[in-house]
């Protein structure tokens, strides 16, 4: 069996997977970055094999691909592409109808336009501001003392949002404890959140144009509350799943079978 | 812009390459740090100094009067290509101007406040200061000098392009209208020039000016022309900034009409031996903003390391005065044509900034570009807004991939490397796929 593995070392999180020649996802794993990146993404590439059970030794793993911001700290790694690409190529192969890439990490949004193949065509981000990303929800959830994965269910249970009307993360904590104040509750403080985030991934998916079928990829994909407020305000609904949060590490493992195929493997992509 | 795709070169040369190759960098860097030298000294020897921006500057008349001209845009980057922008922005920060005012005006505050003290010299502070219309933040500008100083700050109004970056020309009611409205500008310009210089008009010392601005114009325009060849002959962003340099402080003087004979042959001469940059060309790609100044040599390795060599800037089009349009004065008028000069010019830069996207258009094809990369900056809401608009645009009229990036030409505060890496790289991702795209279709 050959395999090929992709590690994306996200600002808040290590994914990696491994991939055998089938394309099938036969290891993965997810770590908190830490500070120490390297080690993150050695440990999450060592989770995935053990994930996997691949033995490195017995069958190999024939190329290796770090994406993320921490991809040039993928010591072990034979190349890098960002994960713009990445979340790309990982997207149309889980969902082969894809056109539109949403994807929502801990610092980053991107929007990103792709073909049939899973090549970029166009994209866009966030500047220099958290908002409209998970550390976003990540400051709602530190405000309200709530875990991060009970936002979403949480968000969900509200038919009354407030609006928050600040973009910045930290000023967001403030609005949610003038909010509380107030007497709001959780819940119509949450939704009001989700449609903040929202509402400025929507501005980014406009600027490549949004285009059917719209997949959702990144951690903030894997909370339920985000995903019905995001497909709410596009109309549609969007593509998501359990692997949704590994899309960029797919994409990676993906590029590296490619090289693995083509006994090809330059410096760079 | 015309559409001829390769620029005519004379192959003969008259120095041998190494002589050639590099000369406009070393002689462009040399006249700079003697202008700066000059300058600063210029008060020792009784010499009057006019602040003037790089669009609109009237250098001709300037230099006419025997102003030394001080250039508080060129000021400013050259603090931040020294690693010292933050210093003299904190410095005018602690005086009261806030995080969100243009960090050229700042670090010019915050010299001033250091009485002149600058990199590159003491710059001397105005005797008199000349600005336009053309860039909204000129005129509060102006003024801080003013209120420092109590100098005469002169404002020249030049009515924009009501044509959505066509302009009207000679003979049309409203061109003929706005250049009698400049030209009597002109003549109070004159006038405060005479008081403050001490010295009468002399038309012979324009004309000579004049002469010298025409020869460069010309050379300026075959400058950017000669980068159609493959390889580029240039880099239109670092080599371009070096050129733009040279464009704006030796404007009106036979070192800069004879600066610009040499460079144009020296890229001649790239140009018929096949020679480009020291780099790798492997996207030939058009710059539209102003470039990251305070990471300047990572900011252009971001692309080099790539194979990205910027062709075209809009930068060389708007900085250098709006000179790119190649007006030449009538030397038998020379004050109406001083006029038509700043109301052809002082339009053409407005066009090149609001209106990018049609100028990018027609020389996708004739400059073979592939790709374009639109860099808005904090500092700048004049050649940043709609900059996202103009992608769009432009993306709908040409065949190219393009990038918009976000930062601050100035403040390294607001310079996310990192981030601007990811963008850039994933940039050249898409640039690689649609070349082997292009390959599986042929």
């Amino acid at each position: 069996m050959t395999y090929a593995a992709g590690v994306d070392v996200g600002s808040t999180q290590t994914k990696a997977v491994i991939i055998d020649e089938h394309l099938r996802i036969a290891g993965r794993a997810l770590i908190d970055t830490g500070s120490n990146v390297t080690l993150a993404a050695e440990r999450a590439y060592e989770l995935a094999l053990r994930d996997g059970d691949i033995d490195e030794e017995k069958d190999g793993v024939g190329y290796v691909i770090g994406t993320g911001y921490g991809r040039f700290r993928v010591t072990f790694g034979d190349a890098q592409t960002t994960e713009i690409s990445c979340h790309a190529r990982g997207a149309v192969q889980m969902f082969p109808g894809t056109r539109t890439v949403l994807d929502m990490g801990g610092q980053d949004t991107k929007a990103i336009k792709v073909n049939e193949r899973g090549e970029v065509l166009d994209f866009a981000m966030n500047d220099k501001c958290s908002a409209g990303t998970g550390r976003f929800l990540g400051a709602a959830a530190s405000a309200l003392e709530l875990p991060l994965d009970e936002l979403g269910p949480t968000a969900l249970r509200s038919d009354k949002p407030v609006r928050i009307s600040t973009t910045c993360t930290v000023f967001a904590e403030s609005e949610i404890l003038a909010w509380l104040a107030k007497g709001k509750r959780d819940e119509d403080i949450l939704l009001g959140v989700h449609q903040s985030v929202a509402s400025r991934a929507l501005g980014l998916l406009r600027r490549v144009g949004i285009e059917e079928e719209v997949t959702f990829t990144g951690g903030v994909a894997r909370n339920a509350g985000m995903v019905n407020v995001v497909s709410g305000m596009l109309g549609f609904p969007v593509n998501s799943g359990e692997d949704s949060h590994f899309m960029g590490a797919l994409g990676a493992s993906l590029f590296a079978m490619d090289r693995i195929v083509a006994k090809h493997a330059p410096a760079r992509v | 812009m015309d559409n001829d795709t390769s620029p005519k070169v004379a192959p003969q040369a008259t120095l041998d390459s190494s002589e050639l190759v590099g000369r406009g960098n070393r002689e462009g860097n040399r006249l700079f740090k003697e202008w700066y030298g000059r300058v600063s000294s210029g008060p020792e020897r009784g010499e009057k100094a006019a602040y003037v921006f790089v669009m609109g500057s009237a250098a001709e008349l300037f230099e006419s009067f025997g102003f030394n001209l001080v250039l508080p845009e060129i000021n400013g980057l050259q603090t931040a290509v020294r690693h010292v922008a933050e210093d003299y922005i904190d410095q005018a920060e602690g005086y009261g101007f806030a995080t969100d005012v243009c960090g050229y005006v700042k670090a010019d505050v915050g010299m001033q406040l250091r009485g002149g003290d600058h990199p590159m010299g003491r710059i001397p502070p105005p005797d008199l200061a000349l600005q336009t219309n053309v860039c909204n933040t000129y005129i509060k500008w102006g003024e801080i000098w003013e209120r420092l100083y109590h100098v005469p700050v002169v404002t020249l109004d030049i009515p924009g392009s009501r044509a959505a970056g066509r302009l009207p020309g000679r003979g049309h009611v409203d061109y003929e209208n706005d250049l009698a409205y400049v030209r009597g500008q002109v003549d109070e310009l004159v006038e405060v020039c005479e008081q403050v210089s001490g010295r009468r008009f002399d038309q012979d010392r324009l004309v000579e000016a004049m002469s010298h601005a025409n020869s460069m114009t010309r050379d300026w325009v075959r400058v950017l022309e000669l980068n159609k060849s493959r390889p580029a002959v240039y880099n239109a962003v670092t080599d371009g900034t070096v050129y733009l340099g040279a464009v704006n402080a030796l404007r009106g003087r036979v070192e800069g009409a004879d600066y610009f004979r040499d460079v144009v042959e020296e890229l001649e001469y790239k140009a018929s031996h096949g020679l480009g940059t020291p780099f790798e060309e492997r996207h030939r790609l058009a710059f539209v903003g102003v470039p990251c100044y305070p990471i300047y040599r990572k900011f252009s390795e971001m692309f080099t390391q790539h194979g990205g060599i910027f062709v075209g800037s809009s930068y060389t089009w708007f900085a250098s005065g709006g000179w790119s349009t190649g007006y030449e004065y009538d030397l038998a008028h020379p004050l109406d044509s001083l006029a038509e000069g700043l109301l052809v010019t002082g339009r053409a830069a407005m066009d090149t900034m609001f209106h990018v996207d049609r100028v990018l258009a027609e020389m996708a094809e004739p400059y073979g570009i592939d790709g374009i990369v639109f860099h808005a900056i904090k500092s700048c809401r004049t050649v940043s807004s709609g900059l996202a608009d103009s992608r769009r645009a432009v993306l709908e009229q040409a065949d190219v991939n393009a990038l918009l990036i976000d930062s601050d030409h100035m403040d390294p505060r607001v310079v996310a490397e990192a981030g601007m890496r990811n963008r850039v790289d994933a940039f050249f991702e898409g640039l690689e796929t649609r070349r082997l795209l292009a390959g599986a279709r042929s």
